[in-house]
């Protein structure tokens, strides 16, 4: 019990380091250079105390709950041998967490704004509500996609330079023919799809099976799925672009 | 009673989260593996700590640091806070005038991702598989400098208004180039860094921004200039993992040629 308390402190000591810079770049903004005073100073502490303690809580969990969890699927996916599930797998995982992502909704809000001033769709609530769904569904598909492949690269032992430099290739492609007011959105799309929970399951599937398929590096193999959820978006999101024009 | 009430909002967003990514994992666990994991009592309860502790983090954020860091972002943005620190001021702003923009866009993108709970969990996934090859706070500050870099650099596109498709390409080009030179072993985690470093911190702080500065500048329309700042805060993070794997790579390569040689 004592050294529970004590590993609890030591979280909480490294969770005040992480948040300190922003403390101090909000801090040192608002006196020095804005030359404000800081408002409603005790709502800050309160909520300071509140972020400390909950990036707390979610390093302990990860470490018992998240890491363990996603290390012992890929460990019993890869004694399984079959490749169709755990491809399976790796689909309705990234599908499945992508497509009720929030920060996904609030860009698709976003971006079917763009789109009907741009007038790429009719400004009306009802065509604007159908281009945000299909961009949610066209980014789910991407990210469920993208682990899909990322995982038949680990078990192949594909390099991923050339997966990465293949998507590369994909995004100036599609720049070219995409309408030019879908590509911020389209690139920004890339940069929200991971979410803070999906993110380390994903990571420690991918590290489990590199660890547990022979002749394969835990670090030269087991990351990069991440990656490709961030890539493909891009791509889809400007196909979808093309589709609509 | 409205931070409580707050606090049981937060925790029902982050359970619906939780809710397709658990069916899931219980789905195939349960139909396609049929095994039962070790220890169900010690993961669920990880579950658990996650998603309270997810729920308090969101919920301080929003209460302390997303009011004062939106506002800030407006108010440095504004054209009358530009003009009183503006050094030619002859009624016009020039894009050299917002140097407080892309200083606060810096120092917010490092800060924010230094704080980022995806970036963490993926740091310490990588110092432990690396036996500590790897350190994770080297790691972390490297991703922290890419994204500073990488969203100072699109606050200043965004005021000069030039397209955002030159910057990515040019960007993959040198990725492409540090790919070859870069030692196996950080590649793909230097890959993974970009999609890591944006998102529960960092996207409501420089969307705020974007916005704003897109808002501001005359010329800029904030639905079209306004994104992007992501995409750079994704790019450039590849690019300074990359970088920091060389040095450090290049540093013990000296120091075995001079143990080696001694003069």
């Amino acid at each position: 019990m004592k050294s529970q308390l004590r590993a609890f402190f030591v979280t909480v000591r490294g969770s005040v380091r992480d948040l300190a810079p922003i403390f101090v770049v909000i801090a040192a903004f608002q006196l020095l250079v804005l030359q404000q005073p800081i408002p409603d100073v005790g709502q800050l502490l309160g909520g300071a105390v509140l972020i400390i303690l909950g990036l707390t809580f979610f390093v302990i969990g990860l470490e018992t709950g998240l890491f363990p969890l996603g290390e012992s699927m890929a460990h019993d996916f890869a004694r399984k041998g079959s490749l169709f599930w755990l491809l399976l797998f790796g689909f309705a995982l990234g599908f499945g967490t992508t497509v009720a992502e929030p920060a996904l909704i609030a860009v698709a809000g976003e971006a079917a704004r763009v789109a009907a001033d741009a007038g790429l769709i009719e400004a009306t609530d009802a065509d604007r509500e159908r281009f945000a769904g299909g961009l949610r569904l066209t980014v789910a598909l991407a990210v469920g996609l993208a682990i899909m492949v990322g995982a038949l690269r680990i078990v192949m032992g594909w390099p991923i330079h050339y997966l990465i430099i293949g998507g590369y290739a994909g995004v100036v492609v599609m720049t070219r023919f995409a309408p030019p007011e879908i590509i911020g959105v389209a690139y920004d799309a890339g940069g929200v799809t991971t979410s803070t929970i999906t993110v380390p399951l994903v990571a420690a599937l991918g590290v489990g099976l590199a660890a547990s398929i022979k002749g394969r590096n835990p670090v030269v193999d087991g990351f990069g799925l991440i990656a490709f959820a961030s890539l493909t978006p891009m791509i889809f999101v400007m196909g979808y672009g093309v589709l609509l024009q | 009673m409205s931070v409580l009430s707050g606090l049981l909002s937060a925790l029902g967003e982050t359970a619906r989260d939780v809710l397709p990514i658990a069916a899931v994992l219980v789905g195939f666990q349960v139909l396609v593996l049929r095994r039962s994991i070790p220890h169900p009592g010690r993961i669920l309860g990880g579950f658990v700590f996650v998603v309270i502790g997810l729920s308090l983090f969101l919920q301080g954020l929003e209460q302390a640091l997303f009011p004062i860091g939106q506002l800030m972002a407006l108010q440095l943005t504004d054209p009358e806070f530009l003009l009183q620190t503006a050094s030619g001021a002859l009624g016009a702003v020039r894009w050299q005038d917002y140097y407080w923009v892309y200083a606060f866009a810096f120092c917010i993108g490092f800060a924010t991702t230094i704080a980022e709970p995806a970036l963490i969990a993926v740091a310490m996934k990588a110092e432990d598989v690396s036996a500590g090859a790897i350190g994770s706070i080297g790691l972390r500050v490297a991703v922290a400098l890419g994204v500073a870099v990488g969203i100072a650099l699109g606050a200043w596109r965004i005021v000069t208004g030039l397209p955002l498709e030159y910057f990515i390409m040019a960007g993959y080009v040198v990725v492409i180039i540090q790919t070859i030179f870069a030692p196996r072993l950080i590649i793909a985690l230097a890959y993974d860094s970009g999609g890591v470093t944006t998102s529960t911190v960092t996207v409501p702080l420089v969307a705020a921004l974007g916005l704003g500065l897109a808002g501001n500048v005359p010329g800029r329309s904030p639905l079209i200039d306004g994104f992007g700042l992501i995409a750079f805060a994704s790019l450039f993070p590849i690019m300074s993992v990359l970088a920091y794997a060389q040095i450090v790579e290049w540093r013990s390569r000296r120091k075995r040629r001079d143990e080696e040689s001694p003069p």
